[in-house]
């Protein structure tokens, strides 16, 4: 699937709730179920910057295409997270990092998070661009 | 007489709203308190019908402006029972009160000497006094915690000596709760001649000091956790030491005489509050005192005794349930954590079910970083809080964690 394609799914999934417990709820089990980073990767230089909560985010070169693995202190950030892997996990960089995240709006996540915590998930999506483009 | 909590609750009409769909319960007021109808009125009323600068024009509107402002004045000396109200200063908050003395104290303090603080502090009763010291030379010392969140006070004579300057400690710690046991540590550092400064933010909304009891140089108190408008503190000082101490900003207001080469600066309280100051602030912190005193003071701190007993019980018996602070003396703070989940994961869940608290490190670190802790959640109660919004406020903690486990 592509990185758009990735994105409607999300949208779908969410659609299927109709309350934000719910959604959270969704958030929370995407985050449990997040391929484990492991701990020798949890380093200072992995941290996301601007994020309340500590988010580790790692990345390599497949080809042209990207792998991230990450994990977060914090069961919500990492449910975000994981949802951002989900839509850029081994697509190719340079649509990474052109990428439009139009689902943020449509799942009516950025109304729902607090302005702190929508700076964190821009923040991780500006990191997981930046390693896109440095591969590009 | 009995606590009115229905005619409290009816004076604060911003609790009356629902959040995601549930009933506001606002369990944040050690960040800041709510405010009742007669602040607003205050401030509206100053607007429609007084609003002028104070302390200059010789008109009408300006004279009832004045007249209001220094009636708070007075009535703040009152409260705290300071001996004359121009020892009395309004500040723009507790941050701005202890900078104010902080600064000044750069021309007094000598490089061999020390400040004491404690390791329960808010950062804004830490961080000027490291500037003090990084600017003159001194060293700043701390009176350390033990693990249920109490000071440390058998080498409280090693700590305070013979050089120290000043003590600046907090009476009721904003993230832990603990009230600190202020009198035995200004008794120490008064027998060695220290200044002393007692930080108040926590102390306004819960209990009625008196200054000259406590004998205490300094002592700092925040309107917006007294019920009243934010952007105003009061920095309360002995009259002798407001007048060794240098002013802290320059500007109007605060000046005796103006030339180009040199000025001189006017009499406290005047010397502190360069500028037009907050006078709509004033006069609503005035309506606050007002409206706290009509309650009791005694009164509220015995209610939120007694929801502080309440919530502590009754969430004890969530599995994981910790609190963070168990001092023998504590006041209406319940900062804690629940095994097996994030404060801030409970945050955003309590919050989606309506219920506000405070998440994180509570502008106190140093705290966090010696119970080895990200922070808390913290649930704080004022006046206008109920049991059954603790029931609430469980239950929805109870939702939260089985959603997080």
């Amino acid at each position: 699937m592509t990185i758009s394609e990735k994105q409607a799914a999300l949208v779908d999934e969410f659609a299927f709730f109709d309350n934000w417990m719910d959604k959270y709820n969704h958030i929370i089990e995407m985050g449990k179920s997040l391929k484990p980073l492991s701990d020798e990767n949890k380093q200072e230089d992995l941290l996301v910057k601007g994020c309340q909560s500590k988010v580790w985010l790692k990345a390599e070169k497949r080809g042209e295409a990207v792998k991230f693995w990450a994990h977060a202190d914090a069961i919500i950030a990492k449910g975000i997270v994981a949802m951002l892997i989900d839509i850029f996990d081994e697509q190719p960089a340079a649509e990474i990092a052109e990428a439009e995240l139009g689902f943020i709006e449509e799942i009516g996540l950025k109304d729902h998070l607090s302005p702190t915590r929508a700076n964190g998930l821009m923040s991780m999506i500006k990191q997981m661009k930046i390693y896109a483009l440095a591969f590009a | 007489m009995a606590y009115d909590i229905d005619y409290i609750r009816s004076q604060f009409p911003i609790l009356d709203q629902q959040v995601q769909g549930r009933p506001l319960v606002y369990l944040d007021n050690a960040a800041t308190t709510q405010k009742p109808v007669a602040v607003v009125d205050a401030i509206s009323s100053y607007y429609y019908n007084d609003n002028a600068n104070v302390h200059r024009g010789v008109h009408t509107l300006s004279q009832r402006a004045t007249d209001a402002m220094e009636g708070v004045r007075d009535q703040v000396r009152e409260h705290i029972g300071a001996r004359e109200s121009a020892e009395i200063i309004f500040t723009r908050g507790i941050t701005d009160s202890i900078n104010t003395v902080a600064f000044g104290m750069g021309a007094l303090i000598k490089p061999h000497q020390n400040v004491v603080i404690t390791a329960l502090e808010h950062h804004s009763n830490i961080v000027p006094w490291q500037m003090l010291c990084e600017r003159t030379g001194a060293t700043l010392r701390y009176i350390p915690i033990n693990e249920k969140g109490e000071l440390i006070l058998h080498s409280l004579e090693e700590i305070i000596d013979e050089n120290t300057a000043m003590l600046a400690i907090n009476h009721i710690s904003n993230s832990l709760g603990t009230v600190n046991p202020v009198s035995t540590t200004l008794a120490r550092a008064k027998a060695v001649g220290a200044w002393t400064l007692v930080d108040g933010a926590q102390t306004g909304p819960h209990a009625k000091v008196n200054v000259q009891d406590w004998d205490v140089d300094f002592f700092t108190l925040a309107s917006h956790k007294m019920y009243g408008p934010t952007g105003l503190g009061v920095l309360y000082g002995k009259r002798e030491r407001l007048e060794a101490l240098p002013p802290y900003q320059g500007g109007g207001e605060m000046i005796a005489t103006v030339t180009l080469e040199k000025s001189t600066y006017a009499e406290i309280p005047h010397k502190f509050e360069a500028g037009t100051p907050h006078i709509e602030g004033v006069i609503g912190f005035g309506a606050a005192l007002k409206f706290m005193n009509s309650i009791g003071i005694e009164a509220i701190a015995q209610h939120e005794a007694e929801l502080l007993d309440y919530a502590t019980v009754s969430l004890s018996s969530i599995e994981g349930f910790r609190i963070i602070g168990t001092a023998d003396h504590k006041a209406s703070v319940l900062s804690f954590l629940i095994d097996g989940t994030h404060p801030y994961d409970l945050g955003v869940l309590l919050d989606q079910q309506g219920i506000a608290v405070r998440t994180g490190q509570h502008c106190t670190q140093p705290i966090m970083d010696q119970f080895c802790i990200p922070g808390t959640a913290r649930a704080s109660f004022a006046m206008y809080n109920t049991k059954e919004e603790i029931d609430l406020f469980k239950a929805a903690l109870e939702r939260a964690v089985n959603m997080l486990r």
